[in-house]
């Protein structure tokens, strides 16, 4: 458990989080902003102490055996934290020799990380003349260095552009197939689908569910039949209509003019639905049946949209006591 | 497992101190790096120091008569090398600063290094760094007219003195550096306390000049005590205030300083360092 004081208020970052990391397995943790993510990670990667609880990484106590911890770990956070003034190549070679390497062995891994990470080109430049998407690269072989056993990846997309992005995927794709041990926060749904074998979602320093992609998916419901229909004025028709079909309550977006409804009669309920509204004469612009999406998850489970802060109702958090644990 | 072949064993063979001097002497690599990369830094330090020289040597010096007459820029040189100096410790909390704010930190505190380097490293650089201003001033010194008296040896104990108070400002810095919430804040804190440090001394006036209540501040003033020193050994004007203890043993009494400065401000700026994990 993480807890911030101040002089009127006590915020809870972390209160009881438990969570686990196999190794060879990449574990996404998933919430918005203020969640309590970053606070896990920096406790994990001994920059910041918990205030109770216990973690170890690779059997080392974060508390205790911080330095062991350390030559174990790898860390990319949310900011590139490399020198602006050394060009990638140096970089690189600083952090080998900090992490102990000799400075052949440094140099050596430097050359192996820029030409794994399409940095080969760009590696006697200053970091100062990098885009944003390379700066991050180079954070990222940074914390590869060592050959960590566990690699934390905070938000590592977060304020890329969607090439920037897809690249920085790709790398992290390669590190999973090399059989990396993962953990990666995000507040992007799609990313922890795409990249986590395991997902927790937090919200106020919890985790409030766990699982696969597909598991949390299922939490939701299955499927469900979307319409998006043609004029405003049919909306209550074809409301009733999907009523009908589904199983549940329809779900009524007058702005999109957007109706979803849950089913468990998969294609033929939709073929159904497109009959019955043929029937009556309501036109259609979209029809389909879709998976429910993380943010569908996140919506139920959190009553909130994954995009708006936690943050808002920090105030409030109350004071207490507690236990919280953490091991990878 | 993932750990791979090539994971390296070598990690666990340092010993702490080798290790310590070692990732120590990296960083400070990592921060002169950063100099012939921005050389405007280097450029408009030393713009500033010659900006004083030339203000005091030509626009106030003549208004300043020394007591027991002198050249007055011979007078200023030693002044204006203690007051660079002084404002080493502005460089070092601005450095520091930067560093926590742009994430490095981080970085190295999840790396397995000494956990001293960070800032073993700042101050050496900083001392390496003002070390090569310095010789840049005095040559423009040696244009303005100033000169040493007393030759090579005592040129050279001026120098190392110079150097070692040089790592006592940036102790200094360290912990200002550390404690400041931005790197705004740091640049405007620093003047604060440097600038009655340099102006409350002898570096620009005789501290005759100064009303009493003051005189004797200005007098145990390191800035005063460093420069009475280096006028004293390279034989440049050097009017006493009085006859009291730091005007007598001006070396001493900077070496003591040197000493309390390091033994004040090293624990409060590791401590600071430390408090970063809370």
């Amino acid at each position: 458990m993480k807890i911030y004081r101040s002089r009127k208020t006590e915020v809870r970052a972390l209160d009881g989080l438990d969570l686990t990391v196999e190794e060879g397995t990449v574990l996404g943790l998933l919430g918005p902003n203020g969640a309590g993510k970053t606070t896990t990670v920096r406790i994990l990667a001994t920059l910041l102490r918990a205030d109770s609880g216990r973690a170890t990484v690779a059997g080392f106590d974060v508390a205790h055996q911080a330095q062991q911890v350390r030559s174990v770990i790898g860390l990319s956070g949310q900011y590139a934290a490399v020198d602006e003034n050394l060009t990638g190549r140096e970089n690189l070679w600083m952090f080998g020799r900090l992490y102990q390497l000799s400075s052949g062995e440094a140099r050596q891994r430097a050359g192996e990380l820029l030409e794994q990470f399409g940095l080969t080109d760009a590696a006697d430049r200053v970091v100062k003349t990098y885009s944003g998407g390379m700066r991050r690269r180079l954070d990222l072989a940074g914390a590869l260095i060592g050959h960590p056993r566990l690699l934390f990846l905070d938000e590592p997309t977060t304020g890329l552009d969607p090439q920037g992005r897809l690249g920085m995927w790709d790398v992290i794709r390669g590190l999973v197939r090399d059989g990396a041990t993962l953990l990666l926060t995000t507040q992007y749904l799609e990313e922890a689908d795409e990249l986590a074998d395991t997902i927790a979602v937090v919200d106020h320093g919890k985790i409030i569910a766990r699982g696969t992609a597909d598991e949390l998916k299922s939490q939701v419901g299955g499927e469900q039949i979307e319409v998006v229909i043609h004029a405003a004025t049919d909306l209550a028709g074809a409301r009733d209509i999907l009523a009908r079909a589904g199983i549940g309550k329809p779900h009524i977006d007058e702005h999109t003019r957007r109706i979803s409804v849950p089913t468990n009669s998969g294609a033929q309920g939709l073929i159904q639905v497109v009959r019955d509204l043929d029937e009556v004469h309501i036109q259609i612009s979209d029809i389909g049946l879709r998976r429910p999406t993380l943010d569908d998850v996140f919506l139920t489970l959190t009553g909130h949209d994954a995009g708006l802060a936690a943050g808002e109702d920090e105030g409030s958090a109350t004071p207490g006591s507690g236990s919280g644990g953490k091991a990878a | 497992m993932t750990a791979r072949a090539t994971a390296p064993r070598s990690r666990e063979g340092r010993g702490g101190l080798r290790q310590a001097v070692g990732d120590g002497l990296i960083v400070t690599w990592r921060n002169l790096k950063r100099i012939p990369r921005i050389p405007e830094l280097a450029i408009f330090a030393v713009l500033q120091s010659i900006m004083f020289v030339l203000l005091f040597a030509f626009v106030f010096g003549g208004a300043i008569p020394l007591p027991g007459g002198g050249n007055y820029r011979e007078y200023l040189m030693p002044g204006i090398f203690a007051q660079t100096i002084v404002f080493a410790a502005a460089t070092t909390a601005i450095g520091m600063s930067e560093d926590v704010h742009k994430g490095i930190i981080d970085r190295f505190r999840s790396l397995p290094m000494a956990r001293s380097a960070v800032l073993v490293g700042r101050t050496l650089s900083d001392v390496v760094y003002n070390g090569g201003i310095l010789i840049v001033l005095m040559l423009s010194g040696l244009v303005v007219g100033w000169t040493i008296r007393t030759g090579i040896p005592p040129l050279l104990e001026g120098v190392a003195l110079l150097l070692l108070f040089t790592f006592a400002m940036s102790w200094i810095g360290v912990w200002l550096g550390l404690s400041v919430p931005s790197v705004e804040v740091a640049q405007q804190a620093v003047f604060i306390v440097l600038f009655p440090i340099t102006f409350v001394s002898n570096v620009f006036v005789p501290p005759q000049t100064l009303p009493s209540w003051l005189q004797p501040i200005a007098e145990w003033n390191p800035t005063s005590t460093l420069t009475a020193s280096l006028r004293q050994l390279w034989g440049n004007p050097n009017p006493f205030v009085s006859t009291g203890f730091p005007s007598q043993h001006p070396v001493l009494v900077t070496l003591i300083w040197v000493v309390v400065i390091v033994a004040i401000f090293a624990p409060l700026g590791i401590r600071r360092y430390r408090l970063m994990s809370r």
